[in-house]
């Protein structure tokens, strides 16, 4: 089959290009780095964080005691006046002094720190919580509360939707998660139409300018060397997306074996810290089971079917028509007329993905997902949320008739247009082409 | 035999007739021209004849029966306009093209390589074709379109681009391959180039034809018995040219030599050229 020989053609050459090993080799390393890097960041930061000794010029004598020293941080508490306590910093034997005047007030609600070097952040911060917590058990007595009924009526409220659905019963839903999950196969879907389209795109248009496209259509046939450049864009395509994978896989492991978990956990737990500070209580259930249970509660099996099923219905029927604008036009510049009311449709549901995701089963949702030019994003950002299985039927449906249809027209336009030099072309005269 | 037979092929784009009933037979063999101005048509046929585009009406037969997918394999193409993928290897294209014409990769390196070395261009078959000169692009192209050895050759203007020394090694590859069996078609606007390789040719002009016929023949249709004479007068006046219009040359002839000293006598046949452009301006008007 001489389509063979084209998808060879188009699928080696695009490989042994430098920008494309560059690119694929390249991104995993950027991914890997997006993943770790917060990460180690985090440790890195902990380890120039010594300890550090704080002197306490407490004049209004309420704190005394009260600032407990952390892992990274010491209090000590000293009588001296505080130009003394400033010259002990100086000197170095202090990497700070915390002063605190007397006022009129009651209640005290200034501080000032003192030091050579810049004061992290988490200092700063674990002392306001300190002196915070201080004052408020203060003004509590004031009023005659016991502080301690107030600790024990402090309760955090966590309230879960759960989705009625005929096949598995009660289940737990997890929209954000489900929202982001849709979300991250739209842009997938998005972005291989564009960029491998675009790639068709280019290709026709090379063969165009090039002048080799007559030799080639005159031992093929059109059609054949369309689809064969398609079919062979779109194994580039998962190449690469593959070796994405594997790569970014393999990086990540071996940068984790580097880094000691101890410390991307307590990483963590720094990050958390001021979350916990601002009297949110993480419930008992854990984040791990409840990673689980959103896990479990999605049908990965089923939304990789949709995936792949409109993946390959949604490049193929974009690409289609990419490859008649590049027969029709003469050059790159040209394309724009044509490309962008294509883009247009795709990026309405790119657009309303917040949209679908807060209304997953409104009939805006449900149109978008069944157009076959926005359902291959459209019905992604729903399809996490459960869709009945008829609605993807019909969709999917709709979308490989259209993209017969439409590959059936665009071998006519390409058909007509790649021997066509140096002539504007119009909507106009694309609509004629379609009827040769 | 008539190895190629086109009969009344008509084709229209839209409403304007690009062809009208064209009708031609080439013998095996041979080597036919299709002469005609800019737009006449020419290259609308020749992609009748690749199967690029299909008559509206009219039939091509090859060899006694009509066009099929697989007689692509049966035919060499090169187009007017013509070109390579810029970022590919020589060799490779080469071989890519080869095989789109039906030929094994094996095969097809193999009989690359003994035409790369008959043209001295062997060294060429690693290097990127953007790296080459158009020339040189051009001596890739004829090797493209004849390495299946094809029995039916299709040139469009094969010269362009050439210089005279790779015109005149074209020429002699053209009639080799004649010699070996092969049957061409070409188009050209090269006059000199039809009189020395062309045994019959066809004119068209706005999709008509307008002449066909041996090279010979027509040349005969169209002399306007004019005669180029010398000769030296008996009055010792010295070597005298005319260019005499006569009905008669032996009439013509004797009445010279009653007059002086025959030095040469030739008739003046009209240059392809010129019947082109007669033919072309008075179908024209």
């Amino acid at each position: 089959m001489k389509i063979g020989i084209i998808i060879e053609r188009e699928y080696l050459t695009r490989v042994k290009k430098r920008s494309f090993l560059l690119i694929t080799f390249l991104a995993p390393i950027f991914f890997a780095a997006l993943m770790f890097l917060p990460a180690i960041l985090m440790t890195q930061a902990e380890k120039f964080d010594e300890k550090k000794t704080i002197a306490v010029v407490d004049e209004s004598t309420m704190f005394i005691g009260k600032i407990d020293d952390t892992d990274f941080n010491t209090f000590i508490y000293l009588n001296d006046d505080i130009e003394d306590a400033k010259g002990l910093v100086k000197e170095g034997i202090y990497d700070g002094v915390l002063y605190i005047p007397a006022t009129t007030l009651t209640v005290p609600t200034n501080a000032e720190i003192y030091s050579e070097k810049q004061i992290p952040m988490s200092v700063t911060s674990h002392i306001r919580s300190s002196m915070k917590n201080v004052v408020e058990r203060q003004k509590m007595l004031a009023s005659g509360i016991d502080p301690e009924i107030v600790k024990a009526s402090a309760t955090s409220i966590n309230v879960q939707t759960i989705r009625m659905s005929e096949k598995d019963g009660e289940q737990k839903s997890f929209s954000e998660f489900e929202f982001f999950l849709g979300l991250f196969l739209a842009v997938i879907i998005y972005f291989v139409i564009f960029l491998f389209g675009a790639q068709v795109m280019r290709g026709v248009i090379e063969e165009k300018t090039n002048r080799i496209i007559e030799v080639i259509v005159s031992s093929v046939k059109p059609f054949e060397l369309m689809m064969g450049k398609i079919i062979g864009i779109a194994l580039v395509g998962l190449t690469q997306f593959l070796l994405w994978g594997v790569l970014t896989l393999a990086i990540s492991g071996i940068a984790s074996t580097f880094l000691p978990t101890q410390d991307v956990f307590s990483a963590g737990t720094i990050m958390n810290e001021p979350i916990a500070e601002m009297g949110v209580e993480t419930t008992d259930s854990g984040t791990l089971t409840e990673i689980f249970e959103i896990i479990n509660s999605i049908n990965f099996k089923d939304i990789l079917w949709c995936f792949i099923l409109y993946f390959i219905g949604g490049y193929f029927l974009y690409s289609a028509m990419f490859a008649a604008i590049g027969a029709a036009v003469d050059n790159e510049t040209d394309t724009q007329q044509f490309v962008t009311p294509i883009s247009l449709l795709l990026v309405i549901p790119m657009v309303s993905s917040s949209l679908i995701a807060t209304a997953p089963d409104s009939s805006f949702a449900l149109w978008l997902s069944m157009i076959p030019f926005t359902s291959p994003v459209g019905m992604m950002l729903r399809i996490p949320f459960g869709v009945p299985i008829w609605q993807v039927a019909v969709s999917v449906a709709i979308l490989y008739i259209t993209f017969i249809v439409f590959t059936w027209l665009a071998s006519k336009v390409y058909r007509t247009g790649i021997l066509m030099y140096g002539k504007k072309v119009s909507w106009k005269e694309i609509f004629r082409w379609m009827k040769y | 035999m008539n190895f190629l037979e086109i009969n009344n092929v008509s084709k229209s784009y839209g409403t304007k007739k690009v062809l009208n009933d064209i009708s031609i037979k080439v013998p095996q063999q041979s080597i036919y021209g299709l002469l005609g101005p800019n737009g006449a048509g020419k290259t609308t046929l020749i992609r009748i004849l690749n199967q690029i585009t299909m008559p509206d009406t009219g039939q091509v037969l090859l060899n006694g029966n009509p066009l099929t997918p697989n007689d692509i394999a049966n035919i060499g193409y090169l187009p007017e306009e013509r070109g390579l993928y810029k970022k590919m290897k020589v060799g490779e294209q080469a071989i890519y093209l080869a095989q789109l014409k039906g030929m094994t990769k094996k095969e097809a390196d193999k009989r690359l390589r003994h035409w790369f070395m008959k043209f001295g261009i062997a060294s060429w078959w690693d290097k990127k074709v953007e790296e080459l000169s158009k020339g040189m692009q051009q001596k890739v192209q004829f090797i493209v379109t004849v390495i299946h050895e094809p029995k039916l050759l299709i040139f469009d203007e094969p010269f362009s681009g050439f210089d005279p020394i790779n015109v005149n090694l074209l020429k002699n590859e053209i009639l080799e391959l004649r010699d070996k069996g092969a049957t061409i078609l070409f188009s050209t606007h090269n006059m000199s180039s039809v009189e020395e390789l062309c045994d019959n040719i066809m004119l068209i002009n706005k999709g008509e034809k307008i002449l066909e016929g041996s090279v010979y023949d027509i040349k005969q249709r169209y002399k306007n018995h004019s005669y180029d004479v010398v000769y030296r007068p008996f009055d010792g006046t010295g070597e005298t040219h005319l260019t005499v219009n006569s009905e008669n040359p032996n009439e013509l002839i004797s009445d010279i030599i009653s007059k002086g000293e025959l030095v040469s006598f030739n008739e003046i046949l009209p240059s392809m050229n010129e019947i082109f452009i007669n033919l072309v301006s008075s179908s024209n008007q």
